[in-house]
């Protein structure tokens, strides 16, 4: 999908790689001299919502924005190792950017929707892919905003600032605005840290709908988050993945003391 | 007496000396405008904006040079506008920060702080001569253009560095290229501070007559220009010789041109504190 060459076969091969979503190989990050991600290995499967948990600074944003090449932005960064998607390399040299972008969304700590309107930025990332036409986008802002609950509350109001709304209709439209383009990956960075409670619980409700058609990666700093709504944990601590496994064991029974110690907040 | 009441009685202090600081200003600024309003105010009629230079006072008007100062600013516009806004653009989005850049970008502030003559002498050399342009309304604009493009570019920079960073994020991870990014949503974030310091330029370019006066605009021209590469004259150099004329009909022309041209540059300072306001209120 995301190669620009072979753009046919991958449908094919695809399917025999599919046991595993996304795959992390060995990776290492480095912002300068910094060692950032100490050399992480990870597989994920599709369909499932994935939490990565630990401590402020560990690594998670900088590991989660691997999967759709954020880092890139970043001077100083530098890694190592592979990251798959679908058992391509996304760090290949054909890989097109803007296309891996499409497959895999990202939603961010603090809501941002652009200054525009609603309308606007539900379509943008149809726009930018060259789609003009007006019912195919108006249809698509319609079953985006619907499957994020937002339609029947902003239907009157798609030409009005997105900026007008509150912080969790905000959150809402920014995942709408990335259900738009149809990704088959969604990556969360603590989507909910920057929300009351309410909007909060609407959007753990929606992530886990979501679930159905997407594959989740969610970064989070509360605990009862991971465990409500994830099937698989990641703890991570300094840059190492200190262990990884299905949210249930994760929480009632890890098997590394660190682990237990930062869930149950006996850390430091 | 103790810390506290110091402390107190310095911080009123300088606010006093700050009070002070901005009145004198202000005061002799309304002197000024007092001044050429009553030496000048009675002058201005239509005829004197309408009529051409004339060696008798009372029938000479500013039309040559007001054309040639609407020439001159639009030309400058057209030229300084696109390149500007490009190299600010370059500088801020797809420059990667490193030695040569970091020099590029104090010469571009350094350039803003050259004297508006040596920017004349550049355009004497290079549009007048070298090009063969002659001492034309084009010739004009682009020295201008050059004396005022640090400023667009700085301006268009410090409007763009305002755009939020999550804008960009936002933006890039929904699949769009740098391009898209900067024609989607970071000039339409940044326009109204764009639009402000490409305002400020340009007054400044309007009352400019040092740079002017070298590549060879005439203090008297017989009619306004009607293409790119007539010989012109501007409001300021206009002011500027009847100033030095003996008769105090003069005097008082030279007053009544200085209100227009404060008129013309308190118009465009007004337009660019306006959009200034309106771009502010965009990201709170
Ligand atoms: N752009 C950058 N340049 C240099 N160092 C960085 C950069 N971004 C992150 N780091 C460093 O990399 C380490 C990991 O940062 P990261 O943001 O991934 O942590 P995090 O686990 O997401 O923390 P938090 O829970 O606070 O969001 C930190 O030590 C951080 O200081
Ligand atoms: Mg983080």
């Amino acid at each position: 999908m995301i190669k620009k060459k072979k753009k046919q076969d991958s449908i094919i091969d695809s399917s025999l790689k599919r046991k595993y979503k996304l795959q992390a190989k060995n990776v290492k990050v480095w912002y300068g001299d910094f060692l950032a991600i100490k050399g992480v290995s990870m597989d994920i499967k599709p369909n499932k919502i994935t939490a990565f948990i630990g401590p402020s600074g560990c690594g998670k944003s900088t590991f989660l924005r691997l999967f759709n090449r954020m880092n890139d932005y970043v001077d100083s960064f530098r890694m190592e190792g592979e990251i798959n998607i679908d058992g391509d390399n996304i760090y290949d040299k054909d890989i097109n950017v803007e296309l891996l972008r499409k497959q895999v969304g990202m939603v961010f700590q603090k809501p941002n929707p652009f200054p525009k309107s609603i309308y606007e930025n539900v379509a943008y990332g149809l726009k930018i892919q060259g789609i003009k036409d007006k019912k195919f986008l108006q249809e698509r802002v319609e079953e985006s905003l619907k499957q994020v609950g937002l339609w029947n509350e902003v239907e009157d109001d798609l030409n009005k600032s997105a900026l007008a709304l509150s912080g969790g209709q905000q959150q809402r439209l920014c995942i709408a605005r990335t259900l738009a383009v149809e990704p088959s990956i969604i990556l969360m960075d603590e989507p909910t840290s920057a929300l009351d409670p309410i909007s909060t619980a609407k959007i753990e409700d929606l992530i886990y709908q979501l679930k159905e058609k997407y594959t989740i990666v969610i970064v989070t700093h509360n605990m009862q988050q991971a465990s409500r709504i994830s099937d698989s944990t990641a703890f991570f601590y300094m840059g190492d993945l200190i262990e990884y496994d299905k949210t249930n064991k994760l929480f009632t029974n890890p098997e590394k003391e660190q682990t237990e110690n930062y869930i149950t907040g006996r850390f430091g | 007496m103790n810390n506290i009441r110091k402390n107190r009685i310095k911080d009123q202090a300088f606010k006093y000396w700050g009070i002070a600081c901005t009145l004198l200003g202000l005061v002799l600024l309304a002197i000024f405008i007092g001044n050429i309003l009553i030496d000048g105010i009675m002058r201005i009629d239509w005829d004197f904006i309408v009529n051409l230079p004339s060696r008798k006072a009372e029938r000479s008007g500013i039309y040559t040079a007001l054309m040639g100062s609407i020439w001159v600013l639009l030309l400058t516009t057209l030229i300084a506008l696109p390149v500007g806004i490009a190299a600010a653009i370059y500088l801020e989005e797809y420059n990667k920060k490193n030695k040569l850049s970091t020099i590029l970008e104090v010469n571009i502030s350094n350039l803003a702080g050259v004297p508006s003559v040596i920017y004349g002498l550049l355009g004497l050399e290079v549009f007048v001569r070298i090009m063969e342009m002659g001492s034309s309304v084009l010739a004009g604009s682009f020295t201008l253009a050059l004396l005022i493009l640090p400023i667009v570019i700085v301006s268009t920079r410090e409007a763009l560095k305002a755009v939020p960073k999550s804008v960009r994020d936002a933006s890039f991870a929904m699949g769009a290229s740098k391009w898209q990014t900067v024609y989607h949503q970071l000039l339409p974030a940044s326009f109204g501070g764009i639009l402000t310091g490409v305002i400020l330029a340009l007054s400044r370019a309007v009352g400019e007559t040092a740079p002017l006066i070298v590549i060879g605009a005439l203090a008297y021209v017989p009619f306004a220009p009607s293409s790119a590469m007539d010989e012109f004259s501007v409001l300021p150099i206009q002011i500027f010789n009847w100033i030095t004329r003996p008769q105090h009909g003069f005097v008082e022309n030279a007053a009544a041109a200085i209100i227009i041209l404060l008129l013309i540059t308190f118009v465009m300072n007004g337009i660019a504190v306006y959009f200034r306001n309106k771009w502010q209120k965009k990201f709170k």
